[in-house]
């Protein structure tokens, strides 16, 4: 592991790196800055640019990184861990953050005691948070440490989601906490139900010791429960739709294209990492099921919705239910991230969060353009912010599963998967959740390109603040260029776990 | 029994009660309540592990005890920022209250 | 063995005591009469953590208690209407939630013996990190990352509250919270309950534990609201250049300490060998005025109002 030592101070700093960012935007006064987006944007530089170095440590090496922060071993102390699946999360949630941050400067460029101020400061800070508690979501390999993170991810996102000040936002942002403090709650007595059992946290030293008891399984289903309320598993999704719909469009890109994904991340780890001998199959049909449910209700909902950012949240919904359909996909007995399976899982994980950050993004300056976002009102969009309406497009081909595109890849290989495993309904509603998609989408492009019958009014938008949302959608279309087997790289320091 | 089995069973009582409340009540502030419960719940099961994990001459396991008082001020903060989230919500729907009677009802009934 | 018998009892009768309060708690009809009940319930949790031998927790949970009841008093006038769930709902809920509490104490009853525990790992390195209190140590050493990150947690829902105010005058005080009301007059009865617990402290574990920060700061956030709803002390204006110093200053230090292992002993949040107690008693002074302040203002709310009006 001599590799390994020397890029480990990275791990950390991919944590501390935006807190640094976050406590700087509370003293701008003391460092002569005058606005948020200054001290943020350069965050956002060093950020992607550690992201990309462990990325290429990575590959390079080809092993997991590891830090023992304050040289305290567990099951005493924290370590951090980077392997192939959590170095490709990083760059994932660089990407988009990146992306977001390029978009959302001309909104919230207002130094902190001017007009729009308050709002401009606020998503900064709670912008970087989110960024540190996602870092430590894919890096922590102790469960407390973990919860630390779904705590931080929590207190950042849901004052996100009321930054217009509305009721009826305020209204959803304390539907999420409550859910999520739900979620938080039944996740940490998992926790103590492992603690007591096995006097440590550390999920290798778990995976060790862990025996298939009515304790250990207990302690697996209470914190996956609490888990997908966070991610917004059906039928726990209630509170995301108006959640999502009503925070400004960069907030809703990172809500819906990382935010959800961090529990399901946790849920892959204690699924894979933790549980003592292959999971049950029940136990892999009921989420499975859950995933289907999701999949078609919520595509069904998503194509009766009249506003485009509430469409676009329901289509999150329906997004996250391919992720539960790999739990059944993948025969136990062999490592799963060699199989069809998960690389389908992850590369659907991946490919939605770069899709769905651009829809939202590019729907934002729709209804900028247009005055609202009512679907049935976007004649003319197609006119006026042409590459807006042109990157949602290619990003609704992730979400059909066209081709090219990333998710198109994502769906074929958990076709294929389904197929294989003779799990024939998976595959159905695999084919039925498409078709719908591009029901969906295809509503909203028709209306957006038409003409309008009369003349309407409309606000211009700068052309270059469409380019990331076009951006990632391109990212989202080359990812349909990665081979069709499983990746190298999900697979890299997974195999070394004890 | 011993006193730590005591609480422990008190703790999972604790927990189906906060659970419970968590999920029955519509209320916001109830279910703050009640999340705190079920919060209590579960930090003296960590109390519990830490007391029967006992030695070196401690009173109990300081891991565990040191995860409660970090949980008890994260959970501090979560029922500070519900209840300010409600207190917002209360003002603004009175004011939109105040503003639809007006507009209905001319005379201010 | 009568003292057994009697600590057996004394068990008994705080667990029933702790378990009628908590249902009272979440049954009663009027939201203050459960707001109540609550507050009665964080009184004697914080009795169970001394009898759980975690007298530490139990300093803690008696201090946020004493903060979250005048929030919880101040909540309770804007409840809210809504209905609770239709009595066949309620009746699957409770169900579903007798069993998972049933479950639960199988598990606890069967729990694994001996225990397993991290106490002698914990107390092998406190000669070294010259530190008596092992709670302390994980807090500051072994898990010094949680501790820190913990603190941002803080922050950020302090930065959510912050961000709930009018556009126009987020950077200006909150509301007073001042003027003679419920709350100051409960805080008064809940005041002498939290100086018992301090006390028992310092009676059971004498001068050896030193207590630590978040006990300490909750205790001074409380004096401070007491301070401002007394009227003695006007709540400061949000976008104060000093206040924000004092709120930054906790985490930032702990992070430079933390950053400044890299270079000596080499690693993140390691103290070199013979400073860590003097280090960790720099961090834990930072922390308490800001955590004591971050408390304080989550309290306080979102900024209100001009300071001129």
């Amino acid at each position: 592991m001599g590799m390994a030592t020397t890029t480990g101070p990275l791990l950390v700093l991919a944590v501390v790196v935006p807190v640094i960012g976050m406590l700087a935007l509370l003293v701008m006064p003391f460092l002569g800055i005058r606005r948020p987006a200054t001290v943020a944007l350069a965050v956002v530089a060093v950020g992607v640019a550690i992201a990309s170095a462990i990325g290429i440590d990575l590959v390079r090496s080809k092993e997991a990184i590891v830090y023992v922060v304050g040289g305290w071993a567990p099951p005493l102390g924290l370590q951090l861990r980077a392997d192939g699946l959590s170095g490709v999360m990083m760059a994932m949630a660089a990407l988009v953050i990146a992306a977001v941050a390029l978009y959302a400067r001309p909104q919230f460029d207002m130094a902190e005691d001017a007009p729009g101020g308050r709002r401009a400061f606020a998503f900064w800070s709670l912008l970087m948070g989110l960024w540190s508690a996602l870092n430590l979501v894919f890096l922590g390999e102790d469960l407390f440490n973990l919860f630390v993170a779904l705590e931080l991810l929590t207190f950042a996102a849901v004052p996100l989601v009321c930054l217009d000040g509305k009721a009826e936002t305020i209204e959803a942002a304390l539907r999420y906490l409550v859910f999520a403090l739900i979620g938080s709650a039944l996740y940490l007595l998992g926790t103590a139900i492992l603690y007591g059992q096995y006097g440590t946290l550390d999920i290798g030293t778990l995976h060790g010791r862990a025996s298939a008891n009515l304790a250990t399984h207990a302690a697996i289903a209470l914190m996956i429960g609490g888990l997908m309320a966070k991610a917004a598993l059906f039928p726990l999704h209630l509170w995301l739709p108006p959640a999502h719909a009503g925070a400004p469009a960069p907030a809703s890109a990172v809500l819906s294209a990382l935010v959800v994904k961090a529990p399901f991340f946790i849920i892959l780890r204690l699924w894979f990492d933790v549980l003592p001998e292959p999971p049950s199959e029940a136990a892999a049909r009921v989420l499975a099921l859950l995933g289907a449910a999701a999949i078609l209700v919520c595509s069904v909902v998503a194509l009766r919705q009249r506003r485009l950012k509430l469409m676009i949240a329901y289509s999150t919904v329906a997004q996250i239910g391919y992720l539960f359909l790999m739990f059944i996909l993948i025969e136990p007995g062999v490592a799963p991230w060699t199989t069809i399976g998960w690389t389908g899982g992850m590369l659907q994980l991946i490919s939605h969060a770069l899709a769905k950050a651009a829809m939202f993004l590019a729907a934002g300056l729709i209804a900028e353009a247009l005055g609202h976002d009512r679907i049935a009102d976007l004649a003319g969009a197609g006119r006026t912010v042409p590459v807006s309406v042109f990157a949602f497009g290619l990003a609704g081909l992730s979400l059909m599963g066209l081709p090219p595109s990333g998710g198109f890849i994502a769906k074929l290989l958990l076709l294929n998967a389904a197929i294989l495993s003779g799990a024939w309904w998976v595959a159905i509603v695999i084919s039925v959740g498409g078709l719908l998609a591009a029901a969906y989408v295809a509503r909203v492009l028709k209306r957006a390109m038409a003409a309008p019958a009369t003349a309407i009014e409309t606000r211009a938008v700068a052309r270059e603040r469409e380019w990331p949302a076009l951006g990632l959608a391109l990212c989202a279309v080359a990812l349909g260029f990665v081979p069709l087997q499983p990746l190298d790289m999900l697979a890299i320091g997974r195999g070394a776990l004890p | 029994m011993t006193g730590a089995s005591l609480f422990g069973l008190a703790a999972c009582v604790l927990i189906g009660l906060g659970l419970y409340g968590v999920l029955a009540h519509a209320a916001p502030l109830r279910r703050v309540l009640s999340f705190n419960l079920l919060g209590a719940g579960v930090f003296l099961l960590f109390g519990v592990a830490a007391r029967r994990g006992a030695a070196a001459g401690l009173p109990g396991d300081p891991v565990p005890q040191a995860l409660v008082i970090t949980g008890i001020v994260v959970a501090f903060a979560a029922t500070a920022l519900a209840l300010m989230l409600l207190r917002r919500l209360t003002a603004l729907r009175a004011a939109e209250r105040a503003a639809d009677g007006l507009r209905d009802d001319p005379k201010g009934r | 063995m009568r003292a057994g018998m009697m600590n057996a009892s004394l068990d008994a009768v705080l667990v029933v005591t702790l378990l009628a309060v908590a249902l009272f708690s979440v049954l009663a009809r009027q939201a203050r009469a459960a707001v109540i009940g609550f507050i009665a319930f964080g009184l004697l949790l914080a009795l169970a953590w001394v009898r759980l031998g975690a007298v530490d927790v139990a300093l803690t949970e008696a201090a946020i208690g004493a903060l979250t009841a005048p929030l919880l008093l101040g909540a309770s006038a804007f409840a809210g209407t809504e209905k609770p769930a239709s009595p066949p709902l309620r009746l699957a809920l409770a169900a579903l939630c007798a069993l998972i509490a049933g479950t639960l104490a199988v598990i606890v009853l069967a729990a694994p013996e001996p225990a397993p525990s991290l106490a002698m790992q914990a107390v092998a390195p406190l000669g070294a990190l010259d530190l008596g209190n092992a709670v302390t140590a994980v807090l500051l050493a072994y898990r010094a990352l949680d501790t820190l990150l913990e603190t941002v947690v803080v922050l950020l829902a302090l930065i959510g509250i912050w961000s709930l105010a009018h556009d126009e005058n987020w950077r200006d005080a909150p509301a007073s919270p001042a003027a003679p009301s419920p709350p100051l007059d409960l805080l008064a009865r809940v005041l002498p309950p939290v100086g018992l617990v301090v006390a028992m402290h310092l009676l059971w574990v004498g001068a050896d534990a030193p207590g630590g920060k978040f006990q300490a700061a909750t205790l001074i956030a409380a004096m401070g609201l007491l301070l401002m709803m007394a009227g003695l002390t006007p709540p400061p204006a949000l976008g104060d250049a000093r206040l924000r110093a004092l709120v930054v200053a906790g985490p930032a230090v702990f992070l430079a300490i933390g950053l400044a292992g890299f270079l000596f002993p080499g690693s993140f949040l390691a103290y070199p060998d013979g400073w860590a107690k003097p280090l960790i008693i720099v961090i834990e002074m930072a922390l308490t005025v800001s955590i004591a302040l971050m408390l304080l203002l989550m309290l306080l709310g979102p900024g209100a109002r001009k300071p001129s009006a």
